[in-house]
């Protein structure tokens, strides 16, 4: 790790100044930073810890919703009676990322923070644009398995490592967030970014802010829903694909529908209004595999991960029909 | 240019020093570290709590987990100076050749490690997993300890040890 000052937070405001310098970094889990700093990816002059700050709680919103603070840890939510109950599809997605320590140390803001897990932005002896700016893309032309199909941009193929936040993706999170200007809430799918000529940029913060809360909306899918995770081995391993999918029902008849990919893109990638067209449509196969054509319409391979495309195609259609015919609970 | 020079080019000057408190095994231990020396190494360079092991150093196979507030975490990813106001368990803490803990006998009766290094870790997450009262299917103990690698490739065994003190504690609930 490179020399760097530390210093405890003693309020999100004092987080926020003290962050506003480029080369600064917050850490709560750290569980990434860390590791980044370990191999140089990350160099911070300082790092600034928040954890001191009372950001844990999980509580119930007045209006049916639940709000998680940015500390509670990813093992935390997923455990949480009420998350689990009402959300059965985050808790899911959670616990099929990363191990049992990582997840107890591991924030929900934090979660949403992390860096791709693309070998060439963790390798410094190679070019790449994400870790550093006009160097090139060492992915493109390279290994590629692991890497995106969708939302690639000339600049950087990195998928966006998160199983959480496939999940939130498709619950329609919010994102509350402290910057210099005071507070603001992001929607889930505005959180993230394309790529496209700034791969250095994984979201739409700006320097000093903090990330307080993730709101879910109320309606939680509880009766049918699907997270598939398709990886090179059963736990404790990234997305190669992956599939939030849930459903409401009336009858056969598709009421609302949502499905978020993970491992495919730069972010969660969701598209709301090929969902609409399905709503009034019965809920079966010829219906999926239609959303699940729109989902990857423009997807693209660049050798190694060509395999994605149909896998993404069959686990759309495989994770709807599951949730179809989950027991209404 | 050797690496006190580089430090200097980076920087300007040695990294600023902090005092901090730890909790271990009950015993409070005091240090004066640099913010970049994770928890691991404190506790195995600092304070000769060398039951807790450094496998890959980035968190991946789990030789360094130890407990923090009863949770099992990857120590190589812990700043030292993060935790002066948690309660740390190592392999020390949780029992002594005199009294082993439940799990480390049900480790030697289920020869549950080959060449042992990664078995404090493996110690570490199977008595978190119990103790937060989880890992009640087989497939949740295996999911549950899979950030601990064995390369001797002792799993089998290592399933039936926990598993068997998992069982153990689940008949107490029930009485209880």
């Amino acid at each position: 790790m490179n020399n760097f000052t530390f210093q405890k937070a003693g309020s999100v405001n004092e987080a926020v100044t003290a962050s506003t310098t480029k080369r600064s970094r917050i850490i709560a889990g750290g569980t990434n930073l860390v590791d980044l700093m370990k191999y140089r990816v990350e160099n911070p002059e300082e790092v600034i810890d928040i954890t001191r700050l009372a950001l844990d709680k999980i509580e119930l919103l007045e209006d049916g919703g639940m709000r998680l603070g940015a500390l509670a840890t990813n093992a935390d939510t997923a455990y949480h009676a009420e998350v689990a109950h009402n959300y059965p599809i985050l808790a899911e997605a959670i616990l099929s990322g990363a191990s049992a320590q990582l997840r107890n140390k591991a924030t929900d803001g934090g979660n949403l923070m992390q860096r791709t897990r693309c070998y060439y932005f963790y390798d410094t002896a190679t070019p790449c644009n994400k870790r550093e700016p006009g160097s090139g893309c060492s992915a493109i032309n390279g290994f590629n398995r692991i890497h995106a199909i969708l939302g690639t941009s000339e600049s950087c193929i990195a998928t966006h490592p998160s199983d959480m936040c496939v999940a939130l993706a498709a619950l329609d999170a919010q994102v509350n967030v402290t910057g210099e200007d005071g507070e603001r809430t992001i929607d889930f799918l505005d959180f993230h970014r394309l790529p496209g000529d700034h791969p250095e940029k994984d979201n739409n913060l700006n320097p000093g802010d903090v990330i307080t809360s993730i709101d879910l909306p109320n309606k939680g899918f509880k009766s049918h829903f699907e997270y598939l995770k398709v990886r090179d081995r059963e736990s404790y391993a990234f997305a190669l694909v992956s599939v939030a999918a849930a459903l409401e029902l009336e009858g056969d008849t598709i009421k609302d529908i949502r499905v978020a990919l993970g491992g495919v893109a730069h972010k969660p990638w969701r598209i709301p209004a090929a969902e609409k067209e399905c709503i009034g449509k019965p809920a079966n196969e010829e219906t999926f595999k239609n959303l699940a054509e729109k989902l990857l319409a423009g997807a693209k391979g660049f050798g190694d991960n060509d395999f994605k495309i149909p896998l993404a195609h069959k686990a759309i259609v495989r994770a709807l029909t599951t949730a179809k015919l989950k027991t209404e609970k | 240019m050797n690496s006190a020079e580089k430090t200097k080019s980076v920087k300007g000057g040695p990294p600023k020093l902090h005092q901090v408190t730890l909790k271990i095994n009950n015993k409070e231990e005091t240090l004066t570290i640099s913010p970049q020396t994770t928890l691991l190494d404190a506790l195995r360079n600092y304070l000769n709590y060398t039951g807790t092991k450094k496998g890959c150093d980035h968190g991946q196979c789990g030789a360094c987990t130890v407990l923090v507030d009863g949770k099992n975490v990857n120590s190589c990813l812990c700043l030292a100076v993060m935790h002066d106001d948690v309660e740390i368990t190592t392999i020390e803490g949780l029992g002594t050749p005199e009294k082993l803990h439940p799990m480390q006998e049900a480790f030697i009766k289920h020869d549950a490690y080959q060449c042992g290094y990664c078995t404090p870790g493996q110690i570490c997450s199977a008595v978190a997993m119990v103790d937060r009262g989880k890992g009640n299917d087989p497939e949740e103990i295996r999911d549950l300890m899979s950030g601990n690698l064995c390369r001797c490739g002792a799993y089998t065994n290592i399933y039936k040890a926990v598993k068997e003190v998992k069982d153990q504690s689940s008949f107490k609930d029930q009485l209880s």
